[in-house]
């Protein structure tokens, strides 16, 4: 009898994970053996692998992302540092936080408007006598609103990090005849290092995949393995290439995460 | 006195930082009262978009599907969580309870772009049509991990002399699961309630994928608007949206603080960037 009712609680959340974790990642990964005519082929990873276009993209929306997570850390680091020291630090977070909690795509939007020929951002340039540029539809103010969205996922477990480091520490280092700077480099950056490895995992993948950002800010210019997915699954219909890039996406993933991940093991070691 | 001056520092930087995360929003606001057409020269004051915004009946349609979608798989999705959160407690094994919670998380740090694109093979394979009913089941699936996520550390809290002690005293499992387990569930099951709504209304890659012709949620509707350019309308909605978003916001934290979090650091919306 009880087994039964058991039975009963454990169906539906096991069912989701065969359904909705297990099938779509199975199917992502059969998907991208088959060609245009459902039949299996090894064809869309040898066109990806041998084709000079796929390549230079994925190694662009690298750089892209690179590029992304460095600017986010250097603007979060001294903003996590900073917000640690203030008084009312939770609600100074809150603060940086309530931004994420809006409209992605309506922060995106905001951008066409500050970016466009004539907009606030050019009429700032020309003010300073900088002159009036091309901003939209280039490189770098996708880098821009991609760094501007993602800011506070930085910051948070950056803030989180320092926010944990007891203050004793610091106060040893300091007894210690350590310097400032010496006290920044022994003490506070390795400790806070945890924070800044995840801030850079929740940074760097969602740089590599979003798409919408690239299509209302730069255009066709910027493809990021993101924007190729979208691309692929639904203006060209070319579901198995889509698969292929989704399955490099993963083992980007997987490699992003392996590289700044190794904290688990330590954790586990803790009592 | 150096310390002071870092101080100083510190707080214009800061000060700079907030400016610059604000500015965005603000400057959309400011525009949704211009008479004007662009975001380039402020006309003069007026509601006239927001007017247009008030009579716009396929917005208020987008709007009330939304809704429903984020109410709706918010709700089914945290039935299933919290079952989840249970089904995960109740394995005995270490490296089991470890596998089951990394399934869990699969689908939290995936990429938006994967999990739509996947889930639209899924549903193409067994041949649901693409519409509100795959909408809903994606907004389900992807909320349920945050339900188990917040639920999960309740039930750890919990001592399980408790669950004893009712059995001892003649309680049926039903009886202390319903008296004993699910009260102490309630601030998680409460705060992943919230989580998977604010996850389902914000969520624009995925449905993107699953959404098919004819059903649309806001933020499919506003990304599809705003690659046509500049539409003072959706300036008048993101007004709105903020607004909702602080309301959405100080609940979020009367419910988290009654969930005994209050020293705890607060959850980013992870489903925004992912």
């Amino acid at each position: 009898m009880m087994k039964k009712q058991q039975a009963f609680f454990f169906v539906p959340y096991l069912l989701w994970i065969v359904l909705f974790v297990i099938a779509p990642l199975v199917l992502i990964i059969y998907q991208s053996f088959q060609n245009l005519s459902g039949h299996f082929t090894w064809a869309n990873y040898a066109s990806y692998l041998g084709s000079a276009t796929y390549l230079k993209m994925t190694a662009e929306s690298v750089w892209c992302a690179l590029v992304i997570t460095v600017v986010t850390l250097v603007i979060s680091y001294p903003t996590a540092v900073v917000l640690n020291r203030l008084p009312n630090k939770q609600f100074w977070l809150l603060l940086v936080i309530l931004p994420t909690w809006i409209n992605l795509l309506l922060k995106t939007y905001a951008f066409i408007g500050l970016f466009a020929h004539n907009g606030s951002v050019n009429h700032f340039l020309e003010f300073l006598g900088l002159g009036a540029h091309q901003l939209l539809f280039t490189d770098t103010s996708f880098i821009i609103v991609a760094s501007y969205i993602e800011l506070p996922f930085m910051v948070l477990p950056i803030f989180n990090s320092l926010a944990s480091l007891p203050s004793s520490l610091i106060n040893a280092a300091a007894d210690l005849g350590a310097s400032r700077w010496q006290t920044f480099t022994r003490v506070i950056w390795p400790l806070s290092l945890s924070g800044v490895k995840a801030g850079i995992q929740a940074v760097f993948i969602p740089s590599l995949s979003l798409f919408m950002i690239t299509r209302l800010i730069a255009g066709n210019r910027v493809i990021t393995l993101g924007t190729a997915i979208e691309e692929h699954f639904l203006t060209t219909q070319n579901w198995g290439m889509g698969s292929t890039i989704g399955v490099i996406l993963i083992l980007a993933m997987f490699i992003v995460m392996g590289l700044t991940g190794e904290k688990k093991k330590q954790q586990g070691g803790r009592h | 006195m150096k310390k002071q001056h870092t101080g100083w520092l510190g707080k214009v930087y800061l000060a700079l930082v907030l400016v610059i995360l604000y500015l965005p929003i603000f400057y959309l606001v400011y525009y949704s009262f211009s008479s004007g057409k662009t975001m380039e020269k402020f006309g003069h004051f007026s509601l006239v978009h927001y007017r247009v915004l008030a009579t716009d009946t396929r917005m208020i349609q987008i709007v009330i599907n939304t809704a429903i979608i984020a109410l709706l798989s918010s709700l089914i999705a945290t039935v299933i969580g919290t079952l989840g959160a249970l089904v995960i407690k109740r394995v005995r094994f270490r490296q089991q309870r470890q596998v089951l919670l990394s399934l869990n998380n699969v689908l939290m740090v995936s990429p938006d772009v994967l999990i739509g694109a996947s889930f639209l093979i899924f549903f193409t394979v067994i041949g649901l049509r693409l519409g509100f009913v795959s909408v809903l089941l994606s907004h389900i699936a992807f909320s349920i991990p945050i339900v188990v996520l917040m639920v999960l550390p309740k039930l750890n809290e919990m001592s399980p002399t408790l669950a004893d002690a009712a059995a001892d005293l003649g309680a049926t499992p039903w009886q202390s699961l319903s008296r004993v387990t699910l009260p102490a569930m309630t601030p998680g099951i409460l705060v992943g309630y919230f989580m998977a709504f604010t996850y389902s209304l914000d969520d624009f890659a995925v449905t993107f994928f699953v959404t098919g012709n004819g059903f649309t949620t806001l933020s499919v509707e506003i990304y599809s608007r705003a690659r046509q350019g500049i539409n003072l309308e959706i300036n008048a909605l993101s007004t709105v949206v903020f607004l909702l978003s602080l309301a959405l916001v100080a609940g979020y934290y009367f419910l988290s603080s009654r969930a005994g979090r209050r020293n705890r650091v607060m959850t980013v919306k992870e489903g925004d960037v992912q």
